[in-house]
């Protein structure tokens, strides 16, 4: 397709039709589309876009705040309900940055249980990523298949912590609750299960060629434009920089795990797609390796009755569903924090949409925008 | 004087009336039980039930929806044009009707045998774009214009490869009246104008033929994977926004009747009619159920087609059917053509 | 060879959309996998976390708490209002009001990780419904302990002939409490 002369594509910008030709589009906070509460204002010459510039605040909830005002234990709700998606990962850096700023140890068995789940939930907010994306394409079915994976892996979640989505499992020191058999068993089964499944979704999706040809080349996001911002996870390792937190910065005891890091130099919406899918698949891996090795033990480590971290800054960083997210916690001694800061993901891999849609016609912005994997929630916290 | 009309020359007339009620009903009741149907297969697809509440199976969903749409309002917005607001729905709709009259469903059953059957309902089917383009117009509505102009501009170009691929067919069969057509198709199921290509060597591309026309009958209809004028709807607005109530209901149902419509044609072109596939058994109502089964087994597939892709980008649309459509189209009419003069040349050489 | 090139490439796209047409055949011959709610549930799982309920006591059919309101500290969004009141004859205090604002409770489980006597414990209620606020905000545990061990009250053995039967607790606040 042809766009008009003055218009170029990503990476450059020329406002082509004089002001009073060009209209102003709302993508309004609230839309069918399964991104969140995330208003665009879109300056349009006929179907091009000229300037899209996102809004964004419409769920800001102040959990940053709310941090000042609580003890560490009372925080950690709030922990899951950042992104709902990604409860686990974010809910694991709270309670790291804590349990490196008190010195707190955490027993093996926990460890290992924090990396299953964690990597369960990384594949289930994958999964509704990738479904919620199809289905902003046009492909109604696959987002359904998708849940049925999901609604596995929430099984296995509900029978140990009892939650579906909000979790709150994690303690500083450990677990709230051990597993059992059930669960173990139920993970093992489930990782031939979504191999099976993810072989069913390469055929009937990422081959596709009416897919293939609304991906490829749309919305290039390169190397370059992604240190500019700050964009993580899949959206930088769609860009070719094969940039992992669990490898950056080790955590927990991701070290002892083998797992590849997929990325694909092309930047474009299509590399985004076939990161998220390789990604799962090494999730899979982890946990095949996780459930092979888990030792018996307590899950719950020695606490002090009262938890005051020394004054000081103690951050944690994980590589979350959509990168890296990170929670500092600056401490004055008290038992509540001084200052609680939450960098998330979802606000740096926004940031490039202004720049990389600029040229673009309104589906394929669309399309760009699924592939960012966004939940509104985590930008404005 | 009843004599008149049921035995003596009035007869026709009467025909005429009893088709013209039952195509009515036909229409109405398929445009709206084939929403059901689509509703339950998307389910299926989507390993869910889909409407099952209303009614047993939920048998009763269009009736209660029906009523629904009736009930509202039918809002026509200040600014538009009064009269091309209300009359594109209708003009949706008509043509629809228009072109059932001609399609033979049994050996005895069909309104008219038309001996231009086929140039008929072709031409009654480019009128229903008219429709959408005057309700995109007149809506007032920089969104829906956009939209209607997209779905003119994806239809005629859809139109070329469907009318290249039936020209084909009208070399092979030697003439457009449908019953004749049909009638040309009897035997077995090899000699269904799918297959009878290959074997006769009028056109070895056959299959390839019809799923050419296939592929343009979705367009046509704007059904998915080719419905982004409509589909885009969810972002802006599609060509039907400013219609509520029962004139939004009379797109819908025209939608369903042309897919009807044009399942019938691919049938009755392609897959032989109400011919029986093992040649015996084609007489009288085994014709209706035969020619049933092909058509709504050709809807099915529609249905299945929408579930289970996305949507094409829109000028991906457009170069398949100018770039790849188009010259293969034009390829199998000359390869038909130079096929069947073949013959005729080879006689005149030897 | 670009012509070549380009045959190929329709052909496997067309291939890919019979393979995906096939796959989702597949799924529709297979058997739906949707619960019907109301008329088919699913059993909750052991450790789902509904509305927290105070724990009855399987002996005495009393309630284990005494009112030391740590779980009142514990709980991160301040939704829970407990009140308890020495009785005749008790060495520790008794519960008499234990109120959940369970518009706020986010099911963090704070509060019965907080109490030292096991006394409250996650039920499994997950389809709540009531025609008024109040019923959510003002959720009354000891009446609904009350009404449970009616039920356990019919599972024990009657009392032998000439003992008098444990006292029930009876809620009386001591001061008029301001909701």
């Amino acid at each position: 397709m042809i766009p008009p002369k003055e218009i170029t594509y990503a990476g450059g910008g020329v406002l082509s039709a004089p002001p009073e030709e060009s209209f102003v589009l709302n993508l309004g906070p609230q839309h069918p589309a399964a991104h969140g509460v995330l208003r665009i204002k879109m300056t349009m010459d006929g179907e091009w876009i000229t300037r899209a510039e996102p809004v964004i605040g419409y769920i800001h909830r102040m959990h940053e705040k709310m941090g000042e005002n609580r003890t560490y234990a009372k925080f950690l709700p709030n922990t899951s309900r950042i992104d709902y998606l990604a409860a686990m990962h974010y809910t694991h850096a709270f309670v790291g940055a804590v349990e490196r700023g008190a010195r707190i140890e955490v027993p093996l068995r926990a460890e290992y249980i924090r990396v299953i789940t964690s990597e369960l939930q990384r594949i289930a907010s994958h999964l509704v990523g990738w479904g919620a994306w199809i289905m902003d394409l046009g492909g109604l079915t696959p987002i359904l298949y998708a849940f049925d994976d999901r609604e596995r892996i929430l099984d296995l979640m509900e029978h140990i912590c009892g939650a579906r989505l909000t979790y709150c499992y994690y303690r500083f020191g450990g677990l709230c609750n051990d597993v059992d058999d059930y669960f173990l068993q139920g993970a093992r089964d489930f990782v031939p299960y979504m191999r099976g499944r993810l072989k069913m979704y390469r055929a009937l999706v990422t081959d596709n060629i009416i897919l293939r040809k609304r991906l490829e080349g749309i919305g290039i996001i390169d190397a370059e434009m992604c240190r500019r911002y700050g964009v993580t996870g899949p959206v930088l390792r769609g860009a070719g920089v094969p940039y992992d937190v669990r490898r950056a910065e080790p955590y927990s005891i991701y070290p002892r795990f083998e797992f590849a890091i997929p990325h694909y130099p092309a930047g474009d919406s299509m590399a985004r797609y076939l990161v998220r899918m390789d990604e799962m698949e090494q999730s899979l891996r982890i946990i095949e390796q996780a459930l092979d090795q888990i030792p018996a033990g307590p899950v719950m480590g020695k606490v002090p009755r009262v938890l005051k971290l020394p004054a000081g800054d103690y951050c944690y960083a994980v590589e979350a569903g959509r990168g890296r997210f990170m929670v500092r916690i600056v401490s004055d001694g008290k038992d509540t924090p001084y200052r609680v800061k939450l960098r998330t993901p979802c606000f740096a891999n926004l940031s490039p949409f202004e720049e990389a849609s600029k040229g673009m016609i309104l589906p394929d912005a669309l399309a760009m925008l699924g592939s960012l994997d966004l939940v509104i929630p985590d930008i404005d916290r | 004087m009843l004599d008149y009309f049921l035995t003596g020359p009035g007869q026709a007339f009467t025909r005429l009336i009893i088709y013209l009620v039952a195509f009515l009903a036909f229409v109405g009741l398929n445009a709206a039980y084939l929403v059901l149907a689509e509703r339950k297969g998307a389910g299926w697809f989507q390993r869910r039930p889909g409407p099952n509440e209303v009614g047993p199976a939920g048998l009763l969903q269009p009736i209660v929806d029906g009523v629904k749409l009736i009930v509202k309002q039918t809002i026509v917005p200040p600014g538009t044009d009064g009269l091309l607001f209300r009359l594109a729905p209708a003009i949706m709709l008509v043509p629809a009707f228009m072109c059932l009259a001609t399609i033979p469903y049994a050996e005895s059953v069909y309104g008219r045998s038309i001996n231009v059957g086929l140039l008929m309902v072709f031409s009654f089917g480019s009128i229903s774009v008219f429709a959408i383009m005057l309700g995109g117009w007149a809506s007032r509505n920089k969104y829906a214009v956009i939209s209607a102009a997209r779905i003119v501009s994806q239809n005629i170009a859809y139109e070329i490869p469907m009318l290249l691929v039936v020209i084909t067919m009208l070399m092979v069969t030697g003439t457009m009246n449908l019953q004749e057509i049909v009638g040309q198709q009897a035997g077995g199921f090899w000699h269904w104008n799918i297959l009878k290509g290959i074997w006769t060597l009028t056109n070895p591309l056959m299959p390839m033929t019809f799923v050419i026309f296939f592929i343009c009958m979705l367009a046509e209809t704007n059904r998915a994977p080719f419905d982004m004028a409509e589909a885009e709807s969810e972002l802006i607005a599609g060509a039907f926004t400013e219609y509520a109530g029962f004139s939004w209901g009379l797109f819908f149902m025209g939608e369903y009747a042309n897919i009807v419509v044009s399942c019938s044609v691919g049938t009755i072109l392609f897959l032989g009619g109400w011919q029986s596939p093992i040649g015996v058994l084609s007489g009288g109502a085994w014709g209706l159920l035969w020619f049933f089964a092909k058509m709504y087994l050709l809807i099915f597939i529609v249905i299945w087609i929408r579930w289970t892709f996305p949507r094409t980008q829109f000028y991906g649309l457009l170069n398949l059917s100018w770039k790849i459509l188009i010259p293969v189209s034009l390829f199998t009419l000359m390869l038909t053509g130079a096929l069947l003069r073949l013959p005729l040349l080879l006689h005149q050489l030897f | 060879m670009s012509m070549i090139a380009a045959f190929q490439e329709v052909y496997r796209g067309f291939m890919s959309l019979l393979t995906g047409m096939r796959i989702t055949l597949g799924q529709f011959l297979k058997p739906n996998i949707t619960v019907q709610y109301p008329r088919q549930t699913l059993p909750m799982p052991a450790r789902f976390r509904g509305h927290i309920e105070l724990t009855l006591d399987p002996e005495t059919g009393k309630s284990l708490c005494t009112a030391c309101k740590l779980c009142e500290r514990a709980c991160p969004s301040e939704c829970i209002a407990v009140d308890g009141a020495k009785l005749e004859g008790q060495k520790t205090k008794s519960v008499t009001e234990y109120l959940l604002n369970f518009t706020t409770c986010s099911l963090c489980g704070a509060c019965i990780e907080a109490c030292p006597f096991d006394a409250i414990q996650f039920s499994k209620v997950y389809n709540v419904v009531s025609l008024s606020r109040d019923d959510f905000s003002r959720m009354d545990m000891v009446k609904q302990l009350a009404e449970r061990r009616q039920v356990w009250a019919q599972t024990q053995p009657p009392p032998a002939a000439g003992t008098a039967a444990a006292p029930a607790i009876v809620p009386q606040p001591q001061d008029p409490k301001t909701p």
